[in-house]
């Protein structure tokens, strides 16, 4: 196809993508240098009946003005990206100084909340990842040994999960773990304890976002290995038969290799998707105990006094989208250099 | 089942894939059945069986049914309106979204040149971002040219957002058809455009269905984008019962929230029983192909 046709095909696609995609990343790294403008101040003498002071209030209108004037703040540099509610390397030091050992040092960092939201981000994605991938593994493996007439309704009850709403998902899962729903009056008869509540416990609470997660995932990675199923050489499933592999053995080394390059890609999918983890938090009310990257940028719009931190919830999104890059690039180098000879077509 | 194999072995798979498929279901299920009792018996504090034979509906309403929470949710809080941003947001994203995809998807399928692999890997790191990174860099630009808070503004950013996906999907599509087909029409004398137009649009509409599926369900399933981008009286669906929580807790609505996800979780449901087959083969279109 020559190049002009080409532009002329794709040109809408691209400038949706480099307008809506490409440039609020250069946007977002623009505001993450700045902070919003201090509020003007003006002393001005108050004169009652019992004499008069001197009062500082805020000056509405020059305040308002300035921040007409120039939008985007102050310039700041890289003060957002080191304060405390970032990287915050000056807490970090202070806190290995005055640490007497290392949990207590961990402890600290984990309480500053970058970390916190990072470290729930991380364990989250490592977790539900793997498991994510095991569970559809099992399931299309339990599937395809299914009758046929049965396969259907099967994959028809397992996809729901998946494509439900993620905030609806987890507000279903939420009102029945609530002390007071289904899940958790059972939990309260099985431990023999009326005040447990998944709530109130910061690692009750992790399991179970990271539960919401696996559930919520797990039908993904089914359909795709399931898909991959149909796909194995008959062949060499019953030459490996014929030479006494048992059905255990057969998965091993004939089933399980040949749906490896689709555990590259679910892993691609489920890393990405896991990374952005956001709506469970919020579905959950899990805030108190667990927080994600993305809910950090989210909480920075909708701080309690109306006020948006722009500079803050930029300078997150540019550390969350470095932490994606970082995540991804082994992945996508691989990738790459696999699909080399098949796009020269 | 397969003969070949001893009896543990489907005893086995069976009962864990009968596990599965209660904790996949039975969720939607109970918060269905819930939904048309009253707050006391779907949160009991007496007991939880309360919930399925609704003890406290029968004496709260004088009916062990009750539709008070879909009545308070649809016609008291406005669910309706929010409804009717929802369809007019996902259809329009939908058809939007498609429009653009086909045809980029189309080009870069046949373009046989290196940079439209570069575009599909920038697509694909464009796939990565996650979205309200994006939300963030949108906000204070659209509050300066005051484009904050519209329908259109909006459809236009899930449109965007969708498109890194769409491309993928229907350029693996299009990989599929064969080039001999296009080629042909051109030879007989055709320009790309009416190459595309009467021979490739006539047999596109699997692979457009399929990944009309999928954005959809981006755009249906959406929070992050349409809850900061949309102002109250615009909500959609998803940013609205949000929004019922923050309010209801106190007044001791929740069975309004219970009653609005149910009504938005439906047609999801209809969606997977009309188009189950589209959407297995569309999940599978991107990892098999490309």
């Amino acid at each position: 196809m020559p190049h002009h046709t080409f532009f002329k095909f794709i040109w809408p696609s691209a400038l949706a993508m480099l307008v809506f995609i490409a440039l609020p990343i250069i946007s977002i790294t623009i505001q993450s240098f700045y902070i919003d403008h201090e509020q003007v101040l003006v002393t001005v003498e108050n004169c009652g009946p019992f004499g008069c002071k001197e009062v500082t209030k805020v000056d509405v209108e020059a305040t308002r003005a300035l921040s007409e004037q120039k939008p985007l703040g102050k310039f700041n540099g890289f003060g957002t990206y080191t304060n405390r509610n970032h990287l915050a390397f000056s807490h970090i030091s202070e806190a290995w100084n005055a640490a007497p050992n290392l949990g207590y040092f961990i402890g600290e960092v984990l309480n500053l909340p970058f970390y916190k939201a990072l470290s729930f981000t991380l364990t989250y994605t490592f977790i539900v990842t793997p498991c994510v991938i095991i569970l559809g593994f099992c399931i299309a493996l339990c599937v395809n040994r299914l009758p046929s007439i049965f396969k259907g309704p099967t994959i028809f009850v397992s996809l729901l999960p998946m494509i439900i709403t993620p905030l609806i998902g987890s507000l279903v899962l939420f009102w029945m773990i609530d002390a007071e729903g289904i899940i958790g009056s059972f939990l309260k008869i099985i431990f023999d304890d009326p005040s447990l509540s998944l709530k109130a416990s910061p690692t009750l609470t992790w399991i179970m976002l990271i539960v919401y997660g696996i559930w919520h995932h797990a039908p993904f990675a089914f359909v795709v290995f399931y898909a991959g199923l149909q796909t194995v050489p008959k062949d060499t499933l019953e030459s490996a038969m014929i030479d006494g592999a048992s059905k255990w053995e057969q998965t091993q080394y004939v089933v399980v290799p040949h749906l490896m390059p689709l555990v590259v890609f679910i892993s691609l999918i489920q890393l990405m998707d896991n990374f952005r983890v956001f709506e469970p938090i919020v579905g959950f009310n899990a805030q108190a105990s667990a927080t994600s990257l993305s809910w950090l940028i989210y909480n920075d719009f909708r701080s309690g006094d109306g006020a948006m931190l722009f500079g803050s919830a930029a300078a997150t999104s540019i550390l969350t989208i470095i932490g994606v890059s970082i995540l991804l690039t082994p992945i996508i180098v691989r990738t790459w250099q696999s699909s080399k000879p098949a796009v020269r077509g | 089942m397969n003969k070949a194999s001893p009896n543990w072995l489907n005893f086995l798979s069976i009962s864990f894939l009968v596990l599965w498929l209660v904790l996949a279901c039975v969720p939607f299920l109970w918060t269905f059945w819930g939904s048309f009792k009253v707050q006391a018996d779907f949160f009991s504090k007496q007991d939880w069986q309360n919930a399925i034979f609704g003890i406290r509906t029968l004496v709260e309403t004088g009916s062990s049914f009750t539709t008070d929470g879909y009545e308070g949710a649809w016609i008291q809080e406005g669910f309706w309106k929010a409804a009717l941003n929802t369809a007019i947001v996902t259809l329009s994203v939908v058809a939007i979204s498609l429009t653009l995809g086909t045809l980029g998807g189309y080009a870069l399928a046949r373009s046989g040149f290196r940079y439209a692999f570069w575009i599909l890997i920038a697509a694909l790191i464009f796939r990565a971002m996650p979205h309200i990174t994006l939300v963030s860099g949108y906000l204070l630009p659209f509050f300066e040219l005051g484009l904050w808070g519209h329908l259109s503004t909006t459809i236009i950013v899930l449109v965007a957002i969708n498109q890194p996906f769409t491309l993928w999907m229907l350029h693996s599509f299009f990989l599929s058809i064969p080039k001999d087909l296009d080629e042909s029409a051109m030879v007989d004398g055709c320009t790309r455009f009416q190459a595309f137009r009467h021979v490739i649009i006539p047999v596109m509409w699997p692979g457009v269905i399929t990944t009309g599926l999928f954005s959809f369900l981006l755009a249906y399933n959406d929070f992050a984008i349409t809850a900061l981008l949309l102002t109250e009286e615009n909500q959609t669906m998803v940013p609205k019962i949000a929004s019922f929580l923050g309010s209801t807790q106190e007044q001791g609505n929740v069975m309004f929230a219970v009653a609005a996800v149910v009504s938005a979780t439906a047609p999801l449901f209809v969606l997977v029983m009309f188009f189950q087959r589209q959407i297995v083969s569309g999940l599978t279109a991107g990892a098999v192909k490309g």
